[in-house]
């Protein structure tokens, strides 16, 4: 993928919801462990590009889906 | 029938309020792909077998969320069984003397816990007997109510007699008096549709291997998108996958009540059990309209047929039928279908010495037939047959 950004969430229960509801709404994305940088997690997070991230979290929050936080991957 | 067990062509199973028999053939696949292609823990690692076990897992909580009327997929809980559910429900929920209405119906799998905490002096209980037939009334209710009462808990179709409670008005009343609405669905899911939305229902205890035709050692709770969670406490803490930097227990939906790996391979074969009622030509219609079929046939059949034989349930049920034949023992009776003809079926008290006290069946109780979409009227015809040798004494 290109220059991305991942989301974060407090579990992976949700990473799989937001990844179900990216796909339905043809927001290309990822899972992939959770950088051990960014949090201590088990688990994975969720790889969107940058050019469609603001897009995803906006899906995210229509459906309610709870995370924790948006990072962009250097 | 399409050939989908192994077992001997003539065995009939007519069991299935105890645990369905035969499964859909993709639920097996789906068992024995789990366990022979994907394997990992969901939740646990970041790998690729992770994730497809972690998708394989949302799958079926979406399934069943859609299935029983739930927004949110987090909103399903993973369990082993009915009676984990139930357990988790009524021990989460129940507070110093908290008052508890139930019914004469209920299963030991709400009875048990909640004469637990009664006999510890943490609550107390009111159990409506219902009319003759065990179903209650909303005027029942209103004289139960007291100050304290926190929670209506009941079972929804009898496993005795197959009878079905007013789920609606019950959730309207509860509702109305601003109480926790409970249902054990173990017998219901899969043939009654039930939509936790529009019949004011807070949570339902499901059984995955019965009319879900899953695997057994599935079940869940299922929560409404309204109740609030912080209400109930979980039963056990542990690894989740998840906030795994803290030490204290995630306060989140369904993390909150899921300490422990899940039963990944079950939970696999039950999303394919959901997956197989949802393909039926008219979904649960489908499912009545075969029970009530061969319930019909069993018990018109067998009333002019069979000397002696008792029904108590109504001919327009759901494909659980309790009877007795007098001058014979239930078990003798169990026992010969079993033993010559090659028929499974359950004798004595089903688990439910209430509901057995109720109709008047306690303590011998009765013999039962339960019925799945698998069953013919040609089996039944087999079983009316054998009934009719084992009364005749040949
Ligand atoms: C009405 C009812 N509730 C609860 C249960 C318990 O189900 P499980 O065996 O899945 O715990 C049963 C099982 O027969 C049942 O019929």
């Amino acid at each position: 993928m290109r220059e991305s950004s991942v989301i974060l969430f407090h579990s992976s229960n949700y990473a799989m919801w937001a990844v179900d509801v990216l796909n339905k709404n043809n927001i290309e994305n990822k899972l992939i462990p959770v950088p051990r940088d960014l949090s201590s997690d088990c688990g994975y997070c969720v790889m969107v590009g940058y050019d469609l991230i603001a897009q995803a979290e906006e899906f995210l929050k229509r459906e309610n889906i709870e995370f924790d936080r948006i990072v962009d991957l250097k | 029938m399409t050939k989908i067990s192994r077992l001997k062509n003539n065995t009939i199973y007519f069991d299935n309020s105890a645990t369905s028999f035969p499964k859909p053939p993709a639920v097996v696949d789906a068992v024995v792909d789990y366990m022979t292609l994907v394997g990992a823990n969901p939740g646990r690692s970041g790998h690729r077998m992770a994730c497809e076990a972690g998708k394989i897992v949302f799958q079926a909580r979406k399934n069943i969320a859609e299935f029983f009327g739930v927004k949110s997929p987090m909103n399903v809980i993973f369990s082993s069984n009915a009676t984990d559910s139930l357990n988790l429900a009524i021990k989460g929920i129940l507070c110093q003397d908290d008052h508890v209405i139930t019914s004469s119906m209920e299963h030991n799998s709400i009875i048990r816990p909640l004469k637990m905490l009664e006999d510890r002096g943490i609550i107390s209980i009111t159990v409506l007997p219902g009319d003759d037939s065990g179903i209650i009334s909303t005027g029942e209710l209103d004289s139960a109510k007291k100050n304290n009462t926190k929670a209506v808990i009941i079972n929804h179709m009898s496993n005795v007699t197959g009878i079905v409670q007013p789920v609606a008005e019950i959730g309207k009343w509860c509702k109305k008096n601003n109480m926790i609405f409970i249902l054990d669905c173990a017998q219901s899911a899969g043939i009654i549709p039930i939509d936790l939305k529009s019949d004011s229902i807070d949570m339902i205890a499901f059984a995955g291997h019965k009319g879900l035709y899953g695997p057994t050692g599935t079940g869940g709770l299922i929560i409404s998108d309204s109740f609030d969670v912080r209400k109930m406490n979980p039963l056990k803490e542990g690894g989740t996958g998840s906030m795994s930097d803290k030490t204290v227990q995630p306060n989140f939906l369904p993390d909150m009540y899921e300490s422990g790996t899940l039963n990944v391979a079950g939970i696999a074969g039950l999303s394919k059990g959901v997956e197989f009622l949802n393909n039926m030509p008219e979904k649960l219609k489908s499912v009545q309209l075969h029970k009530v079929t061969l319930q019909k046939y069993f018990i018109e059949k067998a009333s002019k047929r069979i000397d002696g034989f008792k029904s108590y349930s109504a001919s327009s049920g759901f494909g659980v039928v309790s009877f007795t034949i007098g001058g014979l023992s239930v078990s003798e009776i169990t026992q010969r279908l079993s033993d010559d003809f090659d028929i499974m079926s359950r004798q004595g008290l089903h688990c439910s010495p209430l509901a057995h006290q109720r109709i008047g069946t306690f303590p011998e109780g009765t013999v039962r037939f339960s019925f799945s979409v698998f069953n013919t009227i040609y089996e039944v015809e087999t079983a009316l047959e054998a009934l009719k040798i084992i009364r005749d004494g040949k």
